[in-house]
C-alpha cells in the first residue's frame, strides 16, 4: 500500500470571533473562523458555539451556509435613490449625506406638522425595543414590527391567557417530558432547541406527537402523525378538552391554587355580567371552602373552591370552572361530533385523549424541591405532569387562531402541566401577564414624541386607538373594533390602507427588512400594483418610500430611497431583555452581534443609520442638549442606553463590570461579552425554576435582576376578561360603542372562553373552494432570504405544488404534470408532485421560493424564477364584499393576525405553460447590483 | 486496480439515525463549508446562481412511504410517512470503488478504514463513481477531480482543535443529535452499542460492499395504545373512563375528589 501523507492538522483559521447567527430567527450563537489575508479578514468557517444556551455547538443548515450569505452577490453596496419608476428596479448610488439629506427632506416637514404621516414598520427586526423607541420620539402612532402577519394570535394567546406563548416566551421542560404534542408548522421558531428538544426526549424514550396537515420534518419523526384538517385545531383540542374534562382527568389542585378556574363570574344582569367578581381592590374574588364565604383569590390561607355558587340579589353567580364544565361537557365537542371535520377518526382523538391522560396523571413527576407560593404557603416538593407542547404559525394563521390558541392553553393548564415539571416552562422576561404589559398609545402631537409605547394589551374599549370622531388612530387600524386585541399592529394592512387613503393619507412609507412587494404580502400582484400607483397628476399614490435591506429583494425595486444595511457578521446588535431575548428556562440571557469582519462595501447598520437620522432630525433622545449626536452608533446606543435609570439594552457587566441586570452604563460592556463568546447568562436560583408565577423566590430574583420593578405573581387566567369587555360592548354596554355592522360578529367570536368556528366560511365560493392550500417554510431556507445563497438554493430551489393521493388520482395527475389553482381571489398555474403524507384535502407547497426576475442577483434561468410561485397571488387582504358591501379584512376578528392559512382553492389539471413558467408572470426589474458569478468555489487562502 | 488493505485496525464510519433525522440538512451545509475549505480542492458549484449544480459529499433524499390502500381501516392506523435519508460514503470493507481505480488514487486506509481519494493522482475517469453503487462520489466539475466524504480526515486527528471538536463537521453539527461516529470494529464502542441496540442496518447489504456505516431504522409509527385497539370504546381508552356525563354529574365528583386532596 502506497498511502499518501496527509495534514492532518490543518489551521482551520488565524482567530475565531463568536457572535450571534442571522441566518433566521433563532439567535445561535457561532464561532466564525476568521483568516487574515492580503484583502483583510475574511470569514474561512462558521460552526456552532458550544458553550452558546441557544443551540450548545449545534448548527442548522442556514447557519452552516453563512458564509454563502455573507458574500452573496446580492449584497447591496451603497445608499441610493431611484432613477427609473417604481417597481423598475432603477436606481443610482449615492453618498449618505445624501440618503440621509433626501430622507431629512421628507420626514422633518411632516414631524413638524403632522407624525402620523410617516409609517415606519420593521419585518425581521431583532432590534424592536429600539426601533420603536425611534419611532416613538418622531412621534407617530404608525409602528409595528412583522408580527400581525406571523404569529400575533400565539403571543397575544399565551400572553392574554397565561402571562407567555411558546418559543421565546417558554419552551418544554426537554430534560423531563414524556409526551411532547407539536401543533403546527413550527420548522424555525424555534429552530435548532426544538430539534435538539426532539432528540434529547427520543433519546430518553420519550413520545413525539405530531398535528400538522403535512407529514415532512418535524412530523416526519413524530412517533404519532394526526393529520389534521387545516383550522380545525381549536375544534380537535377542545374535543380533547371534552374527553379529559368527562374523564375527571384535570389537576384540581393546581386549578383552584394558580388558575382563575374558582373566580366567581358575575351572574347579575347589566353592565357586569359575565365579568369575574372583585372586591374595592380590583381582586378577583373566589369562594373559600375553609371559610364558606367569598375571598380574595390571593388572601393567606383561602383555599379556593371550583364548583361553589354564590346566591345574591337573586342570581346564583357560579366558577369559571363551573362554565367551562358547562361548555366543554357538550356532545357538540364528542370525538365522534367532529371526527369528520378535524379529518380524524373519532377513536383516534379519544386514543390521543387518553395517552394524554395516561402520561400526565399515570408518571407524575416529583421533584425534592422546597417552594414557597404567593399565598405564603410552603410545598414541599414540585409536581409535574409530563406533557408538553409547541404550536406556531399552524394554529395562529386563521381566522379563529387567537381562540385555538388560547384553547390549546386552556388544554395545558387543565392537565397542570404549565410551569411545572416535564411541562412547558417559561423564560425570562416571561412569565409577565397581560395585565404588567404596557398599553397602547396613539396621541400625536406635532413635533413631540408619542405619548407612550406603541404596541400593548388593550383591556376592554377604553383602551382602542381611536380618534375623537371614532376613527382608527393608526394607518394600519390596528386596536380598532374591527380586531380590538392587535397586540403586534397590522402590518399587512399598512400599504392597502395607505394606497386607499383610509382612514388617512399619509406621505412617507419606511419599512425595513420586510419584502413586502412580494412574498410578505397577501395579495402580491395587487400589493405590487398599489406602491407604483400614481395620482392623475403622475405623482405616486403613497408619495415617499423609503427601504432598508441588506440584498437586492423585491422590495428594493419599490422604494424611493435605499439604505443599504450590512450583513449579519458585519454589524451590531443586541438581543436584549427589552424585547426578545435568548433567555433558557433555568436562565436570563441576551447576547450581542458585532462586526467580526468590517463591511467592504459602503453600507451601514440599519439601526446605526437609524440613529444618525434621528440626530439629524434633532429627535428626543437622540440629541444632546446642545442639539449635537447623542450616541455614535447603535453600539454606542447598546452601552450607553438607559430605558430605565440602571436598566439598559444588555444586561451583564453593568456598574463596574461586576453587575447582572441592574447597574450603571459600563464602557467595557462590549469587551466583556465578547470575551464571553458573546452572550451574558444569569442562572435562575433552583427554588425559583418551576411555579415561576406564583413562586416567591421566582419573584424576588425577577426584580433583583430588573425584570419588573415589583413582585407581580398572578393566576393564569382561562376566563379572558378582555374578550368579555368587548363583548359587552357589543351588547350595548358602556358609553364606547361599536359600529352596528360589527356587533354580531364580536358577540359570536369575543367568548371569554375558547370557543371553534369555521374561519373559511367568510371566504366566499359558494362550495366551489373546498381544497385548503398552505406553505411552511423548509427548515434550510428563512423566507426569502436563502435563495441568494448558492448552497442553500441547491437544496429548495423548486416548489411544486405537494398533492395528497386522493386528489393526485381524482385529477389523473401523473409526474411532470402543472395545475392551475383558483381561488375566490385570484388563479395561478403551477407545476404540482405527489405526496402521500399529507391530509387528504389539503396541497401545500414551500414558502417564498419563487422569485421576480431580476431580484436577488439571479440568473434568468433560476428555477425560482421560472417554475418557482408564491400562494400570496391568491390571497387577498380582504374578504369578499359581504351582503351590505362591506369588505372586512382577511385576519382574525379578535387580534387582527393575517389569516394565510384560511386559503381555500379548486384545482385542475392543465397542459404545462408553452414556456414552462409559473404564471402569473409579474415582470422584471433591473438589478442594481448585477447577477451573481457563474461558478463559486470559496475557499479563504 | 487497487488494492485494499488486507487489515484495518479501526473501522471509524457514521451511525445515522433514520428516526430522528429531520431532514434538516445543517449535515449538508457543514459537510460543504468545511470541505470547501479544507481537504484537497474547494467543492465547486456551477451555474451557482442560475439552474445550479454544485459537488456535495453529503446529501439527503426524502422518500414517502405509502401504506398498503387495502389497510386502509387497520387498527393501529397505518398512515404514510415520510423518511429522510441522509447519505454519503460507507467507507465499505469491500469499497468498489477503490477496487477499479486505475491510478491508485482511490485508496482505504490501513490504520482506520476510511476510504479517500488521493487528488493529486485522480485523472477524474469516474469510474469509481460507476462503481459505488449508492452513488456517494461526485466528480467536481471546476477540478475535474474526484470528490467524496473524507469523514473529515482533517478533524478527526486535527490537533489545532479542541479534542471534543475532532469529529466530522456533520455529526458536530447535527441539531437532532441523528448522526454519531466512532469505531464500528471496536464493539464496546458508543456506535456499536448503538447498532447493537437498535437493530442498526447496512444499506443494500446484497451489494456485497460490507459497508461500514450503519442505519438505525425508524420506531414503528403511529402505534399509541395499538395493542389495546379492539374496537371497543373502554378499551380504546383506558384511562378516559367517564366519571360523569353531565356538568352537574361533574361537579358533584369533582367535590368528592377535592376531598381526598
Amino acid at each position: 500500500m502506497n498511502q499518501p501523507k496527509l495534514n492532518l492538522s490543518p489551521k482551520v483559521g488565524d482567530e475565531i470571533r463568536k457572535t450571534t447567527c442571522y441566518m433566521c430567527a433563532c439567535r445561535c450563537g457561532i464561532d466564525v473562523h476568521v483568516k487574515h489575508t492580503d484583502q483583510g479578514d475574511k470569514v474561512a468557517y462558521i460552526e456552532g458555539n458550544r458553550d452558546h444556551p441557544v443551540n450548545r455547538g449545534v448548527l442548522c443548515a442556514k447557519g452552516s451556509a453563512g458564509i454563502m450569505q455573507h458574500n452573496a452577490p446580492s449584497r447591496l453596496r451603497a445608499p441610493m435613490k431611484r432613477t427609473g419608476p417604481r417597481g423598475s428596479g432603477e436606481f443610482e448610488e449615492i453618498s449618505w449625506d445624501e440618503a440621509y439629506d433626501i430622507a431629512a427632506s421628507w420626514l422633518e416637514p411632516i414631524r413638524r406638522t403632522d407624525p402620523s404621516k410617516l409609517a415606519f414598520f420593521t419585518g425581521r427586526d431583532q432590534s424592536q425595543s429600539f426601533s420603536s423607541w425611534w419611532a416613538q420620539a418622531f412621534g407617530t402612532p404608525n409602528y409595528a414590527a412583522h408580527g400581525g402577519f406571523c404569529s400575533v394570535n400565539m403571543a397575544a394567546g399565551g400572553i392574554y391567557t397565561m402571562g407567555g406563548a411558546f418559543w421565546e416566551f417558554g419552551q418544554p421542560d426537554w430534560e423531563r417530558t414524556k409526551l411532547f404534542i407539536l401543533f403546527g408548522v413550527a420548522e424555525d421558531h424555534d429552530s435548532n432547541p426544538i430539534k435538539m428538544g426532539i432528540g434529547k426526549m427520543k433519546a430518553l424514550g420519550g413520545r413525539v406527537v405530531g398535528v400538522n396537515p403535512v407529514r415532512s420534518g418535524y412530523n416526519a419523526v413524530a412517533d404519532d402523525w394526526f393529520g389534521v384538517t387545516p383550522g380545525t385545531d381549536g375544534l380537535l383540542i377542545l374535543s380533547l378538552v371534552h374527553c379529559l374534562l368527562k374523564a375527571g382527568k384535570v389537576d384540581l389542585d393546581y386549578l383552584s391554587q394558580f388558575t382563575d378556574a374558582p373566580v366567581l363570574i358575575d351572574a347579575r344582569p347589566g353592565a357586569g355580567h359575565g365579568l369575574p367578581l372583585k372586591d374595592d381592590d380590583g381582586h378577583a374574588l373566589v369562594w373559600c371552602r375553609a371559610e364558606n364565604r367569598p375571598r380574595c383569590y390571593d388572601a393567606e390561607g383561602v383555599e379556593p373552591s371550583l364548583t361553589a355558587t354564590w346566591e345574591q340579589d337573586g342570581v346564583t353567580h357560579r366558577t369559571v370552572f363551573a362554565h367551562m364544565v358547562e361548555k366543554y361537557l357538550s356532545a357538540d365537542y364528542a370525538p365522534e361530533a367532529v371526527a369528520e371535520r378535524v379529518g380524524i377518526p373519532a377513536r383516534r382523538i379519544r386514543a390521543l385523549a387518553a395517552e394524554i391522560a395516561r402520561v400526565a396523571f399515570e408518571e407524575e413527576i416529583v421533584l425534592d424541591r422546597e417552594w414557597t407560593d404567593f399565598r405564603g404557603r410552603t410545598h414541599k416538593t414540585m409536581k409535574g405532569r409530563p406533557v408538553s407542547f409547541h404550536a406556531m404559525r399552524g394554529i395562529s394563521a386563521h381566522a379563529n387562531g387567537f381562540q385555538t390558541c388560547r384553547a390549546l392553553h386552556m388544554l395545558q393548564i387543565l392537565i397542570g402541566s404549565v410551569e411545572t415539571p416535564g411541562g412547558f416552562r417559561f423564560k425570562p422576561p416571561y412569565p409577565k401577564p397581560a395585565t404588567i404589559h404596557p398599553k397602547p398609545h396613539c396621541k400625536v402631537t406635532p413635533g413631540a414624541p408619542l405619548d407612550g409605547p406603541h404596541l400593548g394589551f388593550v383591556h376592554g374599549p377604553a383602551d382602542l386607538c381611536l380618534k375623537e370622531d371614532g376613527s382608527a388612530a393608526r394607518i394600519d387600524k390596528a386596536y380598532t373594533w374591527e380586531n380590538p386585541m392587535s397586540a403586534h399592529g397590522m402590518m399587512h394592512m399598512v400599504i392597502s390602507n395607505a394606497h386607499a387613503g383610509d382612514p388617512y393619507e399619509i406621505d412617507t412609507l419606511f419599512f425595513y427588512m420586510a419584502n413586502m412587494a412580494w412574498n410578505s404580502s397577501m395579495n402580491t400582484s395587487g400589493t405590487m400594483k398599489m406602491l407604483s400607483d400614481r395620482k392623475e397628476d403622475g405623482s405616486y399614490v403613497i408619495p415617499h418610500i423609503i427601504y432598508s435591506d441588506a440584498y437586492s429583494s423585491e422590495m428594493v425595486a419599490y422604494a424611493d430611497l435605499i439604505l443599504p444595511d450590512t450583513t449579519y457578521l458585519e454589524r451590531h446588535d443586541c438581543i436584549s431583555m427589552l424585547d426578545r431575548p435568548i433567555c433558557e428556562a433555568e436562565a436570563a440571557a441576551d447576547a450581542i452581534r458585532w462586526p467580526v469582519v468590517e463591511p467592504d462595501r459602503d453600507v451601514r447598520g440599519f439601526q446605526t443609520a437609524l440613529i444618525q437620522l434621528g440626530a439629524k432630525l434633532g429627535l428626543p433622545g437622540f440629541v444632546k442638549d446642545d442639539g449635537s449626536p447623542k450616541f455614535r452608533d447603535y453600539a454606542d446606543y447598546m452601552v450607553n442606553h438607559e430605558r430605565r435609570p440602571g436598566v439598559g439594552p444588555l444586561m451583564g457587566w453593568r456598574g463596574n463590570g461586576s453587575q447582572t441586570g441592574r447597574g450603571a452604563p459600563n464602557p467595557n460592556q462590549l469587551d466583556a461579552y465578547i470575551e464571553n463568546g458573546g452572550f451574558c447568562v444569569a442562572h435562575i436560583p433552583e427554588d425559583a425554576q418551576f411555579y415561576k408565577p406564583w413562586n416567591r423566590a421566582y419573584q424576588d430574583w425577577a426584580v433583583e435582576i430588573g425584570l419588573f420593578d415589583k413582585a407581580s405573581p398572578y393566576i393564569f387566567t382561562l376566563w379572558c376578561e378582555p374578550l368579555r369587555r368587548f363583548q359587552l360592548a357589543a351588547e350595548g354596554h358602556g358609553d364606547r360603542q361599536p359600529p352596528d355592522h360589527l356587533r354580531e360578529r364580536m358577540k359570536a367570536t369575543m367568548d371569554p372562553l375558547p370557543i371553534w368556528w369555521d374561519p373559511s366560511s367568510a371566504h366566499g365560493g359558494e362550495g366551489r373552494f373546498t381544497i385548503t392550500a398552505l406553505t411552511q417554510r423548509p427548515m434550510a431556507m428563512y423566507h426569502s432570504w436563502g435563495t441568494q445563497n448558492a448552497w442553500l438554493r441547491q437544496i429548495h430551489g423548486r416548489n411544486p405544488l405537494y398533492v395528497p393521493t386522493k386528489l393526485w388520482e381524482a385529477h389523473g395527475f401523473a409526474e411532470g404534470d402543472w395545475a392551475r389553482v383558483t381561488s375566490p381571489h385570484g388563479e395561478i398555474t403551477v407545476p404540482v408532485a405527489h405526496m402521500p403524507a399529507l391530509n387528504e384535502n389539503t396541497v401545500w407547497t414551500w414558502n417564498a421560493i419563487g422569485k421576480r426576475k431580476g431580484a436577488w442577483a439571479l440568473h434568468d434561468n433560476a428555477p425560482e424564477v421560472n417554475k418557482g410561485f408564491l400562494l400570496n397571488h391568491l390571497i387577498h387582504e380582504l374578504l369578499p364584499p359581504k351582503k351590505d358591501g362591506m369588505r372586512w379584512s382577511n385576519s382574525d376578528p379578535i387580534t387582527g393576525q393575517a389569516a394565510w392559512f384560511d386559503l381555500k382553492v379548486a384545482i385542475e389539471k392543465v397542459a404545462p405553460p408553452a414556456d414552462l413558467r409559473s404564471k402569473p408572470d409579474v415582470g422584471e426589474q433591473k438589478s442594481p447590483v448585477g447577477k451573481g458569478p457563474n461558478q463559486v468555489a470559496w475557499e479563504v487562502k | 486496480m487497487t488494492s485494499l488493505p488486507t487489515t484495518v485496525h479501526k473501522k471509524l464510519g457514521l451511525v445515522i439515525d433514520l428516526d430522528t433525522c429531520v431532514g434538516c440538512h445543517a449535515c449538508v451545509t457543514a459537510c460543504k463549508g468545511w470541505n470547501t475549505q479544507n481537504y484537497g480542492v474547494p467543492l465547486s458549484d456551477q451555474d451557482a446562481y442560475g439552474d445550479a449544480s454544485g459537488t456535495f459529499l453529503n446529501r439527503i433524499h426524502a422518500f414517502q412511504v405509502q401504506p398498503d390502500p387495502k389497510l386502509a381501516d387497520h387498527v393501529p392506523p397505518r398512515l404514510a410517512q415520510t423518511i429522510h435519508f441522509p447519505k454519503s460514503c460507507l467507507h465499505c470493507d469491500d469499497a468498489p470503488c477503490v477496487t477499479v481505480c486505475p491510478t491508485g488514487a482511490s485508496y482505504k486506509r490501513a490504520e482506520d478504514g476510511i476510504v479517500l481519494v488521493n487528488e493529486d493522482a485522480c485523472m477524474g475517469c469516474g469510474l469509481c463513481a460507476w462503481a459505488c453503487p449508492y452513488g456517494a462520489r461526485e466528480v467536481d466539475e471546476a477540478a475535474g477531480v474526484m470528490k467524496k466524504c473524507t469523514l473529515c480526515v482533517d478533524r478527526i486527528y486535527n490537533e489545532t482543535l479542541p479534542e471534543v471538536d475532532r469529529q466530522p463537521a456533520c455529526v458536530r453539527t447535527c441539531p437532532t443529535g441523528a448522526r454519531h461516529f466512532g469505531d464500528l470494529a471496536d464493539p464496546d464502542s458508543h456506535v456499536s452499542k448503538l447498532v447493537a441496540a437498535r437493530g442498526g442496518m447496512d444499506l443494500m447489504p446484497e451489494q456485497g460492499t460490507r459497508p461500514v456505516n450503519k442505519y438505525l431504522p425508524p420506531r414503528p409509527k403511529d402505534a399509541i395504545q395499538a395493542p389495546e385497539l379492539t374496537g371497543d370504546e373502554d378499551i380504546l381508552a383506558p384511562f378516559l373512563a367517564p366519571v360523569a356525563e353531565e356538568p352537574k354529574g361533574l361537579l358533584a365528583w369533582v367535590d368528592r375528589a377535592l376531598e381526598k386532596i
